[in-house]
């Protein structure tokens, strides 16, 4: 896979127009969207003449098409918003543009990122960059493919409950979610709130430590921005203590995962690291907990998509049937169950069981991950239980595809860093990736680390 | 394992401003029940003289001047979203 570093000899115009061939040239596996294709070669135009300069000069990137983004439409892979085209771009976006890094087309996810296959989607399922028969993961699907394919160095994705990591692990990507806060959500569609965050997908470790570096920081847009903290790691890492989550290595996990997160394991130890089994007791109960927070905040989210304002409306005699057609009409299945989900979970008569119960289960699992990080200064263990699962494998039954999650949402509860790095193939040839957990903060160090082992992999 | 009804279907669809389908209720149904019993399994967790986490980095209010920003957009960029726009207003059907 090409680097950032790899653009050099390019002109930003070269780098562009290779992009976007290649992004034609590789249209069956169906990730992207939309190309900006206009706007990126008019950017690039003026970053050759020395009009824009920057760490990221003439760098194509593709965002997931749930970042609002100027002179092309924003679907967030729905019917809903098909056309829709934002007066306003992104924070992220922008800083990455300020930078110099040319946005050259919008990547495809599950509808409104509900989903960790990209088959829910409007515009028709992603392909896997390694098996075209597979899923590419999601909802950050399209990202993690197109720079699997070469298409771009990196792409902007979102992760509410793995939905970087996941498709990153199953394409064989470098996947980034960071600590919740450090990255402006503005101008991204908000799917859960308290979950939320802003990452990138790459082919390198480093690459993504660079674009991480130019995306963290506060934004008065986004009051729960955290200040930046985010430091490269520039010197060589001390010994570090690591724990390795026994219960995600049972024996309800595929055994070519085992075995690839025993090889990275190996590797952290001969680097001069020490890994120790420990336990979280709550992780599987941590999906749970996922479903009723997130399905309640994302009810919630979504009761703005009313075909009034912006968006497609469907035609009626009232307001309440253009609502309800409207919504029907724009939403995907998976996007109905989560909203029904989550009306269920906060109507009245059931919202203390479910809802502030799981918040409190949500407060026992934080305290079990600062328990952990008293003795531990990361956590390891797999990205997904299985690598990538046939197209249409699990599409008939919801809670099936939800238990793809159950190792990335207990991080996205817990306001945690978590990144994903590959870590080896099944038997079979497919990726399969590794996933690191650190304290709220400690992003730069985990990606140290993984920038450490990244060359003996 | 939780029973869900047609009719909780539906009264959950008005809750959601969702128009279903018969064809949607009937799934709907089925999916319902599955998730919400998996979901069940958390009841057997004693949360007693537990706090409830609604935010994890410790952010509390935080304020600023009560100042217009319009994000660089003006109400004719807005207004152009709207599906049905006359004489510069959104048009609905009539409410009373």
């Amino acid at each position: 896979m090409k680097r950032i570093s790899d653009y050099s000899t390019l002109s930003a115009v070269e780098a562009v127009r290779q992009s976007i061939a290649r992004a034609k040239a590789m249209s069956e596996y169906n990730a992207l969207i939309s190309l900006c294709e206009d706007r990126a070669l008019d950017r690039a135009a003026k970053v050759d003449a020395g009009e824009v300069t920057g760490r990221l000069a003439g760098i194509p990137f593709v965002a997931k098409d749930n970042f609002l983004t100027i002179d092309s439409q924003t679907t967030a892979a729905s019917d809903f918003l098909r056309g829709f085209s934002s007066p306003i771009q992104a924070t992220a976006v922008e800083r990455l543009e300020a930078e110099g890094a040319i946005c050259i087309g919008k990547a495809n996810l599950d509808a409104f990122a509900h989903g960790g296959s990209t088959e829910n989607s409007a515009f028709g399922p992603t392909r896997n960059a390694v098996d075209m028969t597979r899923v590419a993961g999601g909802s950050s699907g399209g990202s993690a493919v197109v720079v699997a394919l070469d298409i771009v160095p990196f792409a902007l994705g979102t992760d509410t409950g793995g939905s970087i990591r996941q498709p990153a692990s199953f394409n064989g990507v470098v996947g980034v979610k960071p600590t919740y806060g450090a990255v402006s959500r503005f101008g991204v569609v908000a799917m859960a709130s308290s979950t939320d965050t802003i990452g990138v997908l790459s082919s390198t470790v480093s690459d993504a430590e660079l674009v991480m570096d130019i995306l963290c920081g506060p934004d008065e847009r986004d009051m729960t921005t955290i200040d930046d903290f985010f430091e490269p790691t520039v010197e060589p890492l001390r010994s570090m203590k690591i724990g390795l989550i026994k219960e995600s290595m049972t024996d309800e996990v595929d055994s070519d995962v085992v075995r690839c997160t025993n090889d990275y394991v190996n590797e952290l130890r001969a680097a001069g690291h020490i890994v120790e089994e420990v336990s979280l007791p709550l992780l599987k109960q941590a999906l749970a907990i996922y479903y009723i927070v997130v399905s309640a905040e994302v009810s919630s989210n979504l009761g703005r998509y009313d075909g009034i304002r912006y968006g497609n409306r469907a035609d009626g005699q009232s307001l309440a049937e253009i609502y309800g057609r409207s919504r029907d009409n724009g939403f995907m299945p998976e996007n109905k169950r989560r909203i029904m989900i989550g009306s269920y979970v906060l109507s009245s008569g059931f919202f203390d069981a479910y809802y502030l119960h799981a918040q409190k289960v949500r407060t026992l699992l934080i305290e079990s991950f600062d328990s952990l990080f008293e003795d531990y200064d990361l956590l390891i263990g797999p990205v997904t239980p299985t690598a990538a699962f046939k197209l249409n494998e699990n599409t008939a039954d919801p809670v099936k595809m939800y238990l793809a999650d159950i190792m990335t949402v207990p991080a996205s509860l817990a306001g945690l860093p978590a990144i994903s790095v590959p870590a080896g193939e099944s038997a079979d040839g497919l990726p399969i990736g590794v996933q690191l957990i650190g304290p709220q903060k400690s992003d730069a160090m985990l990606l140290g680390i993984a920038k450490q082992l990244e060359e003996t992999i | 394992m939780t029973h869900i009804s047609q009719d909780d279907v539906q009264y959950l669809a008005r809750l959601s401003n969702l128009e279903l389908t018969d064809a949607e209720t009937v799934n709907m149904q089925a999916d319902l029940e599955n998730i919400i019993s998996y979901v069940e399994q958390l009841s057997q967790i004693d949360t007693t003289g537990v706090e409830p986490t609604y935010q994890v980095t410790d952010l509390k209010n935080i304020w600023r001047e009560d100042k217009v920003d319009n994000y660089g957009v003006d109400r004719d960029d807005l207004l152009k979203l709207s599906p049905v726009v006359e004489s510069n207003q959104i048009k609905v059907p009539k409410v009373l």
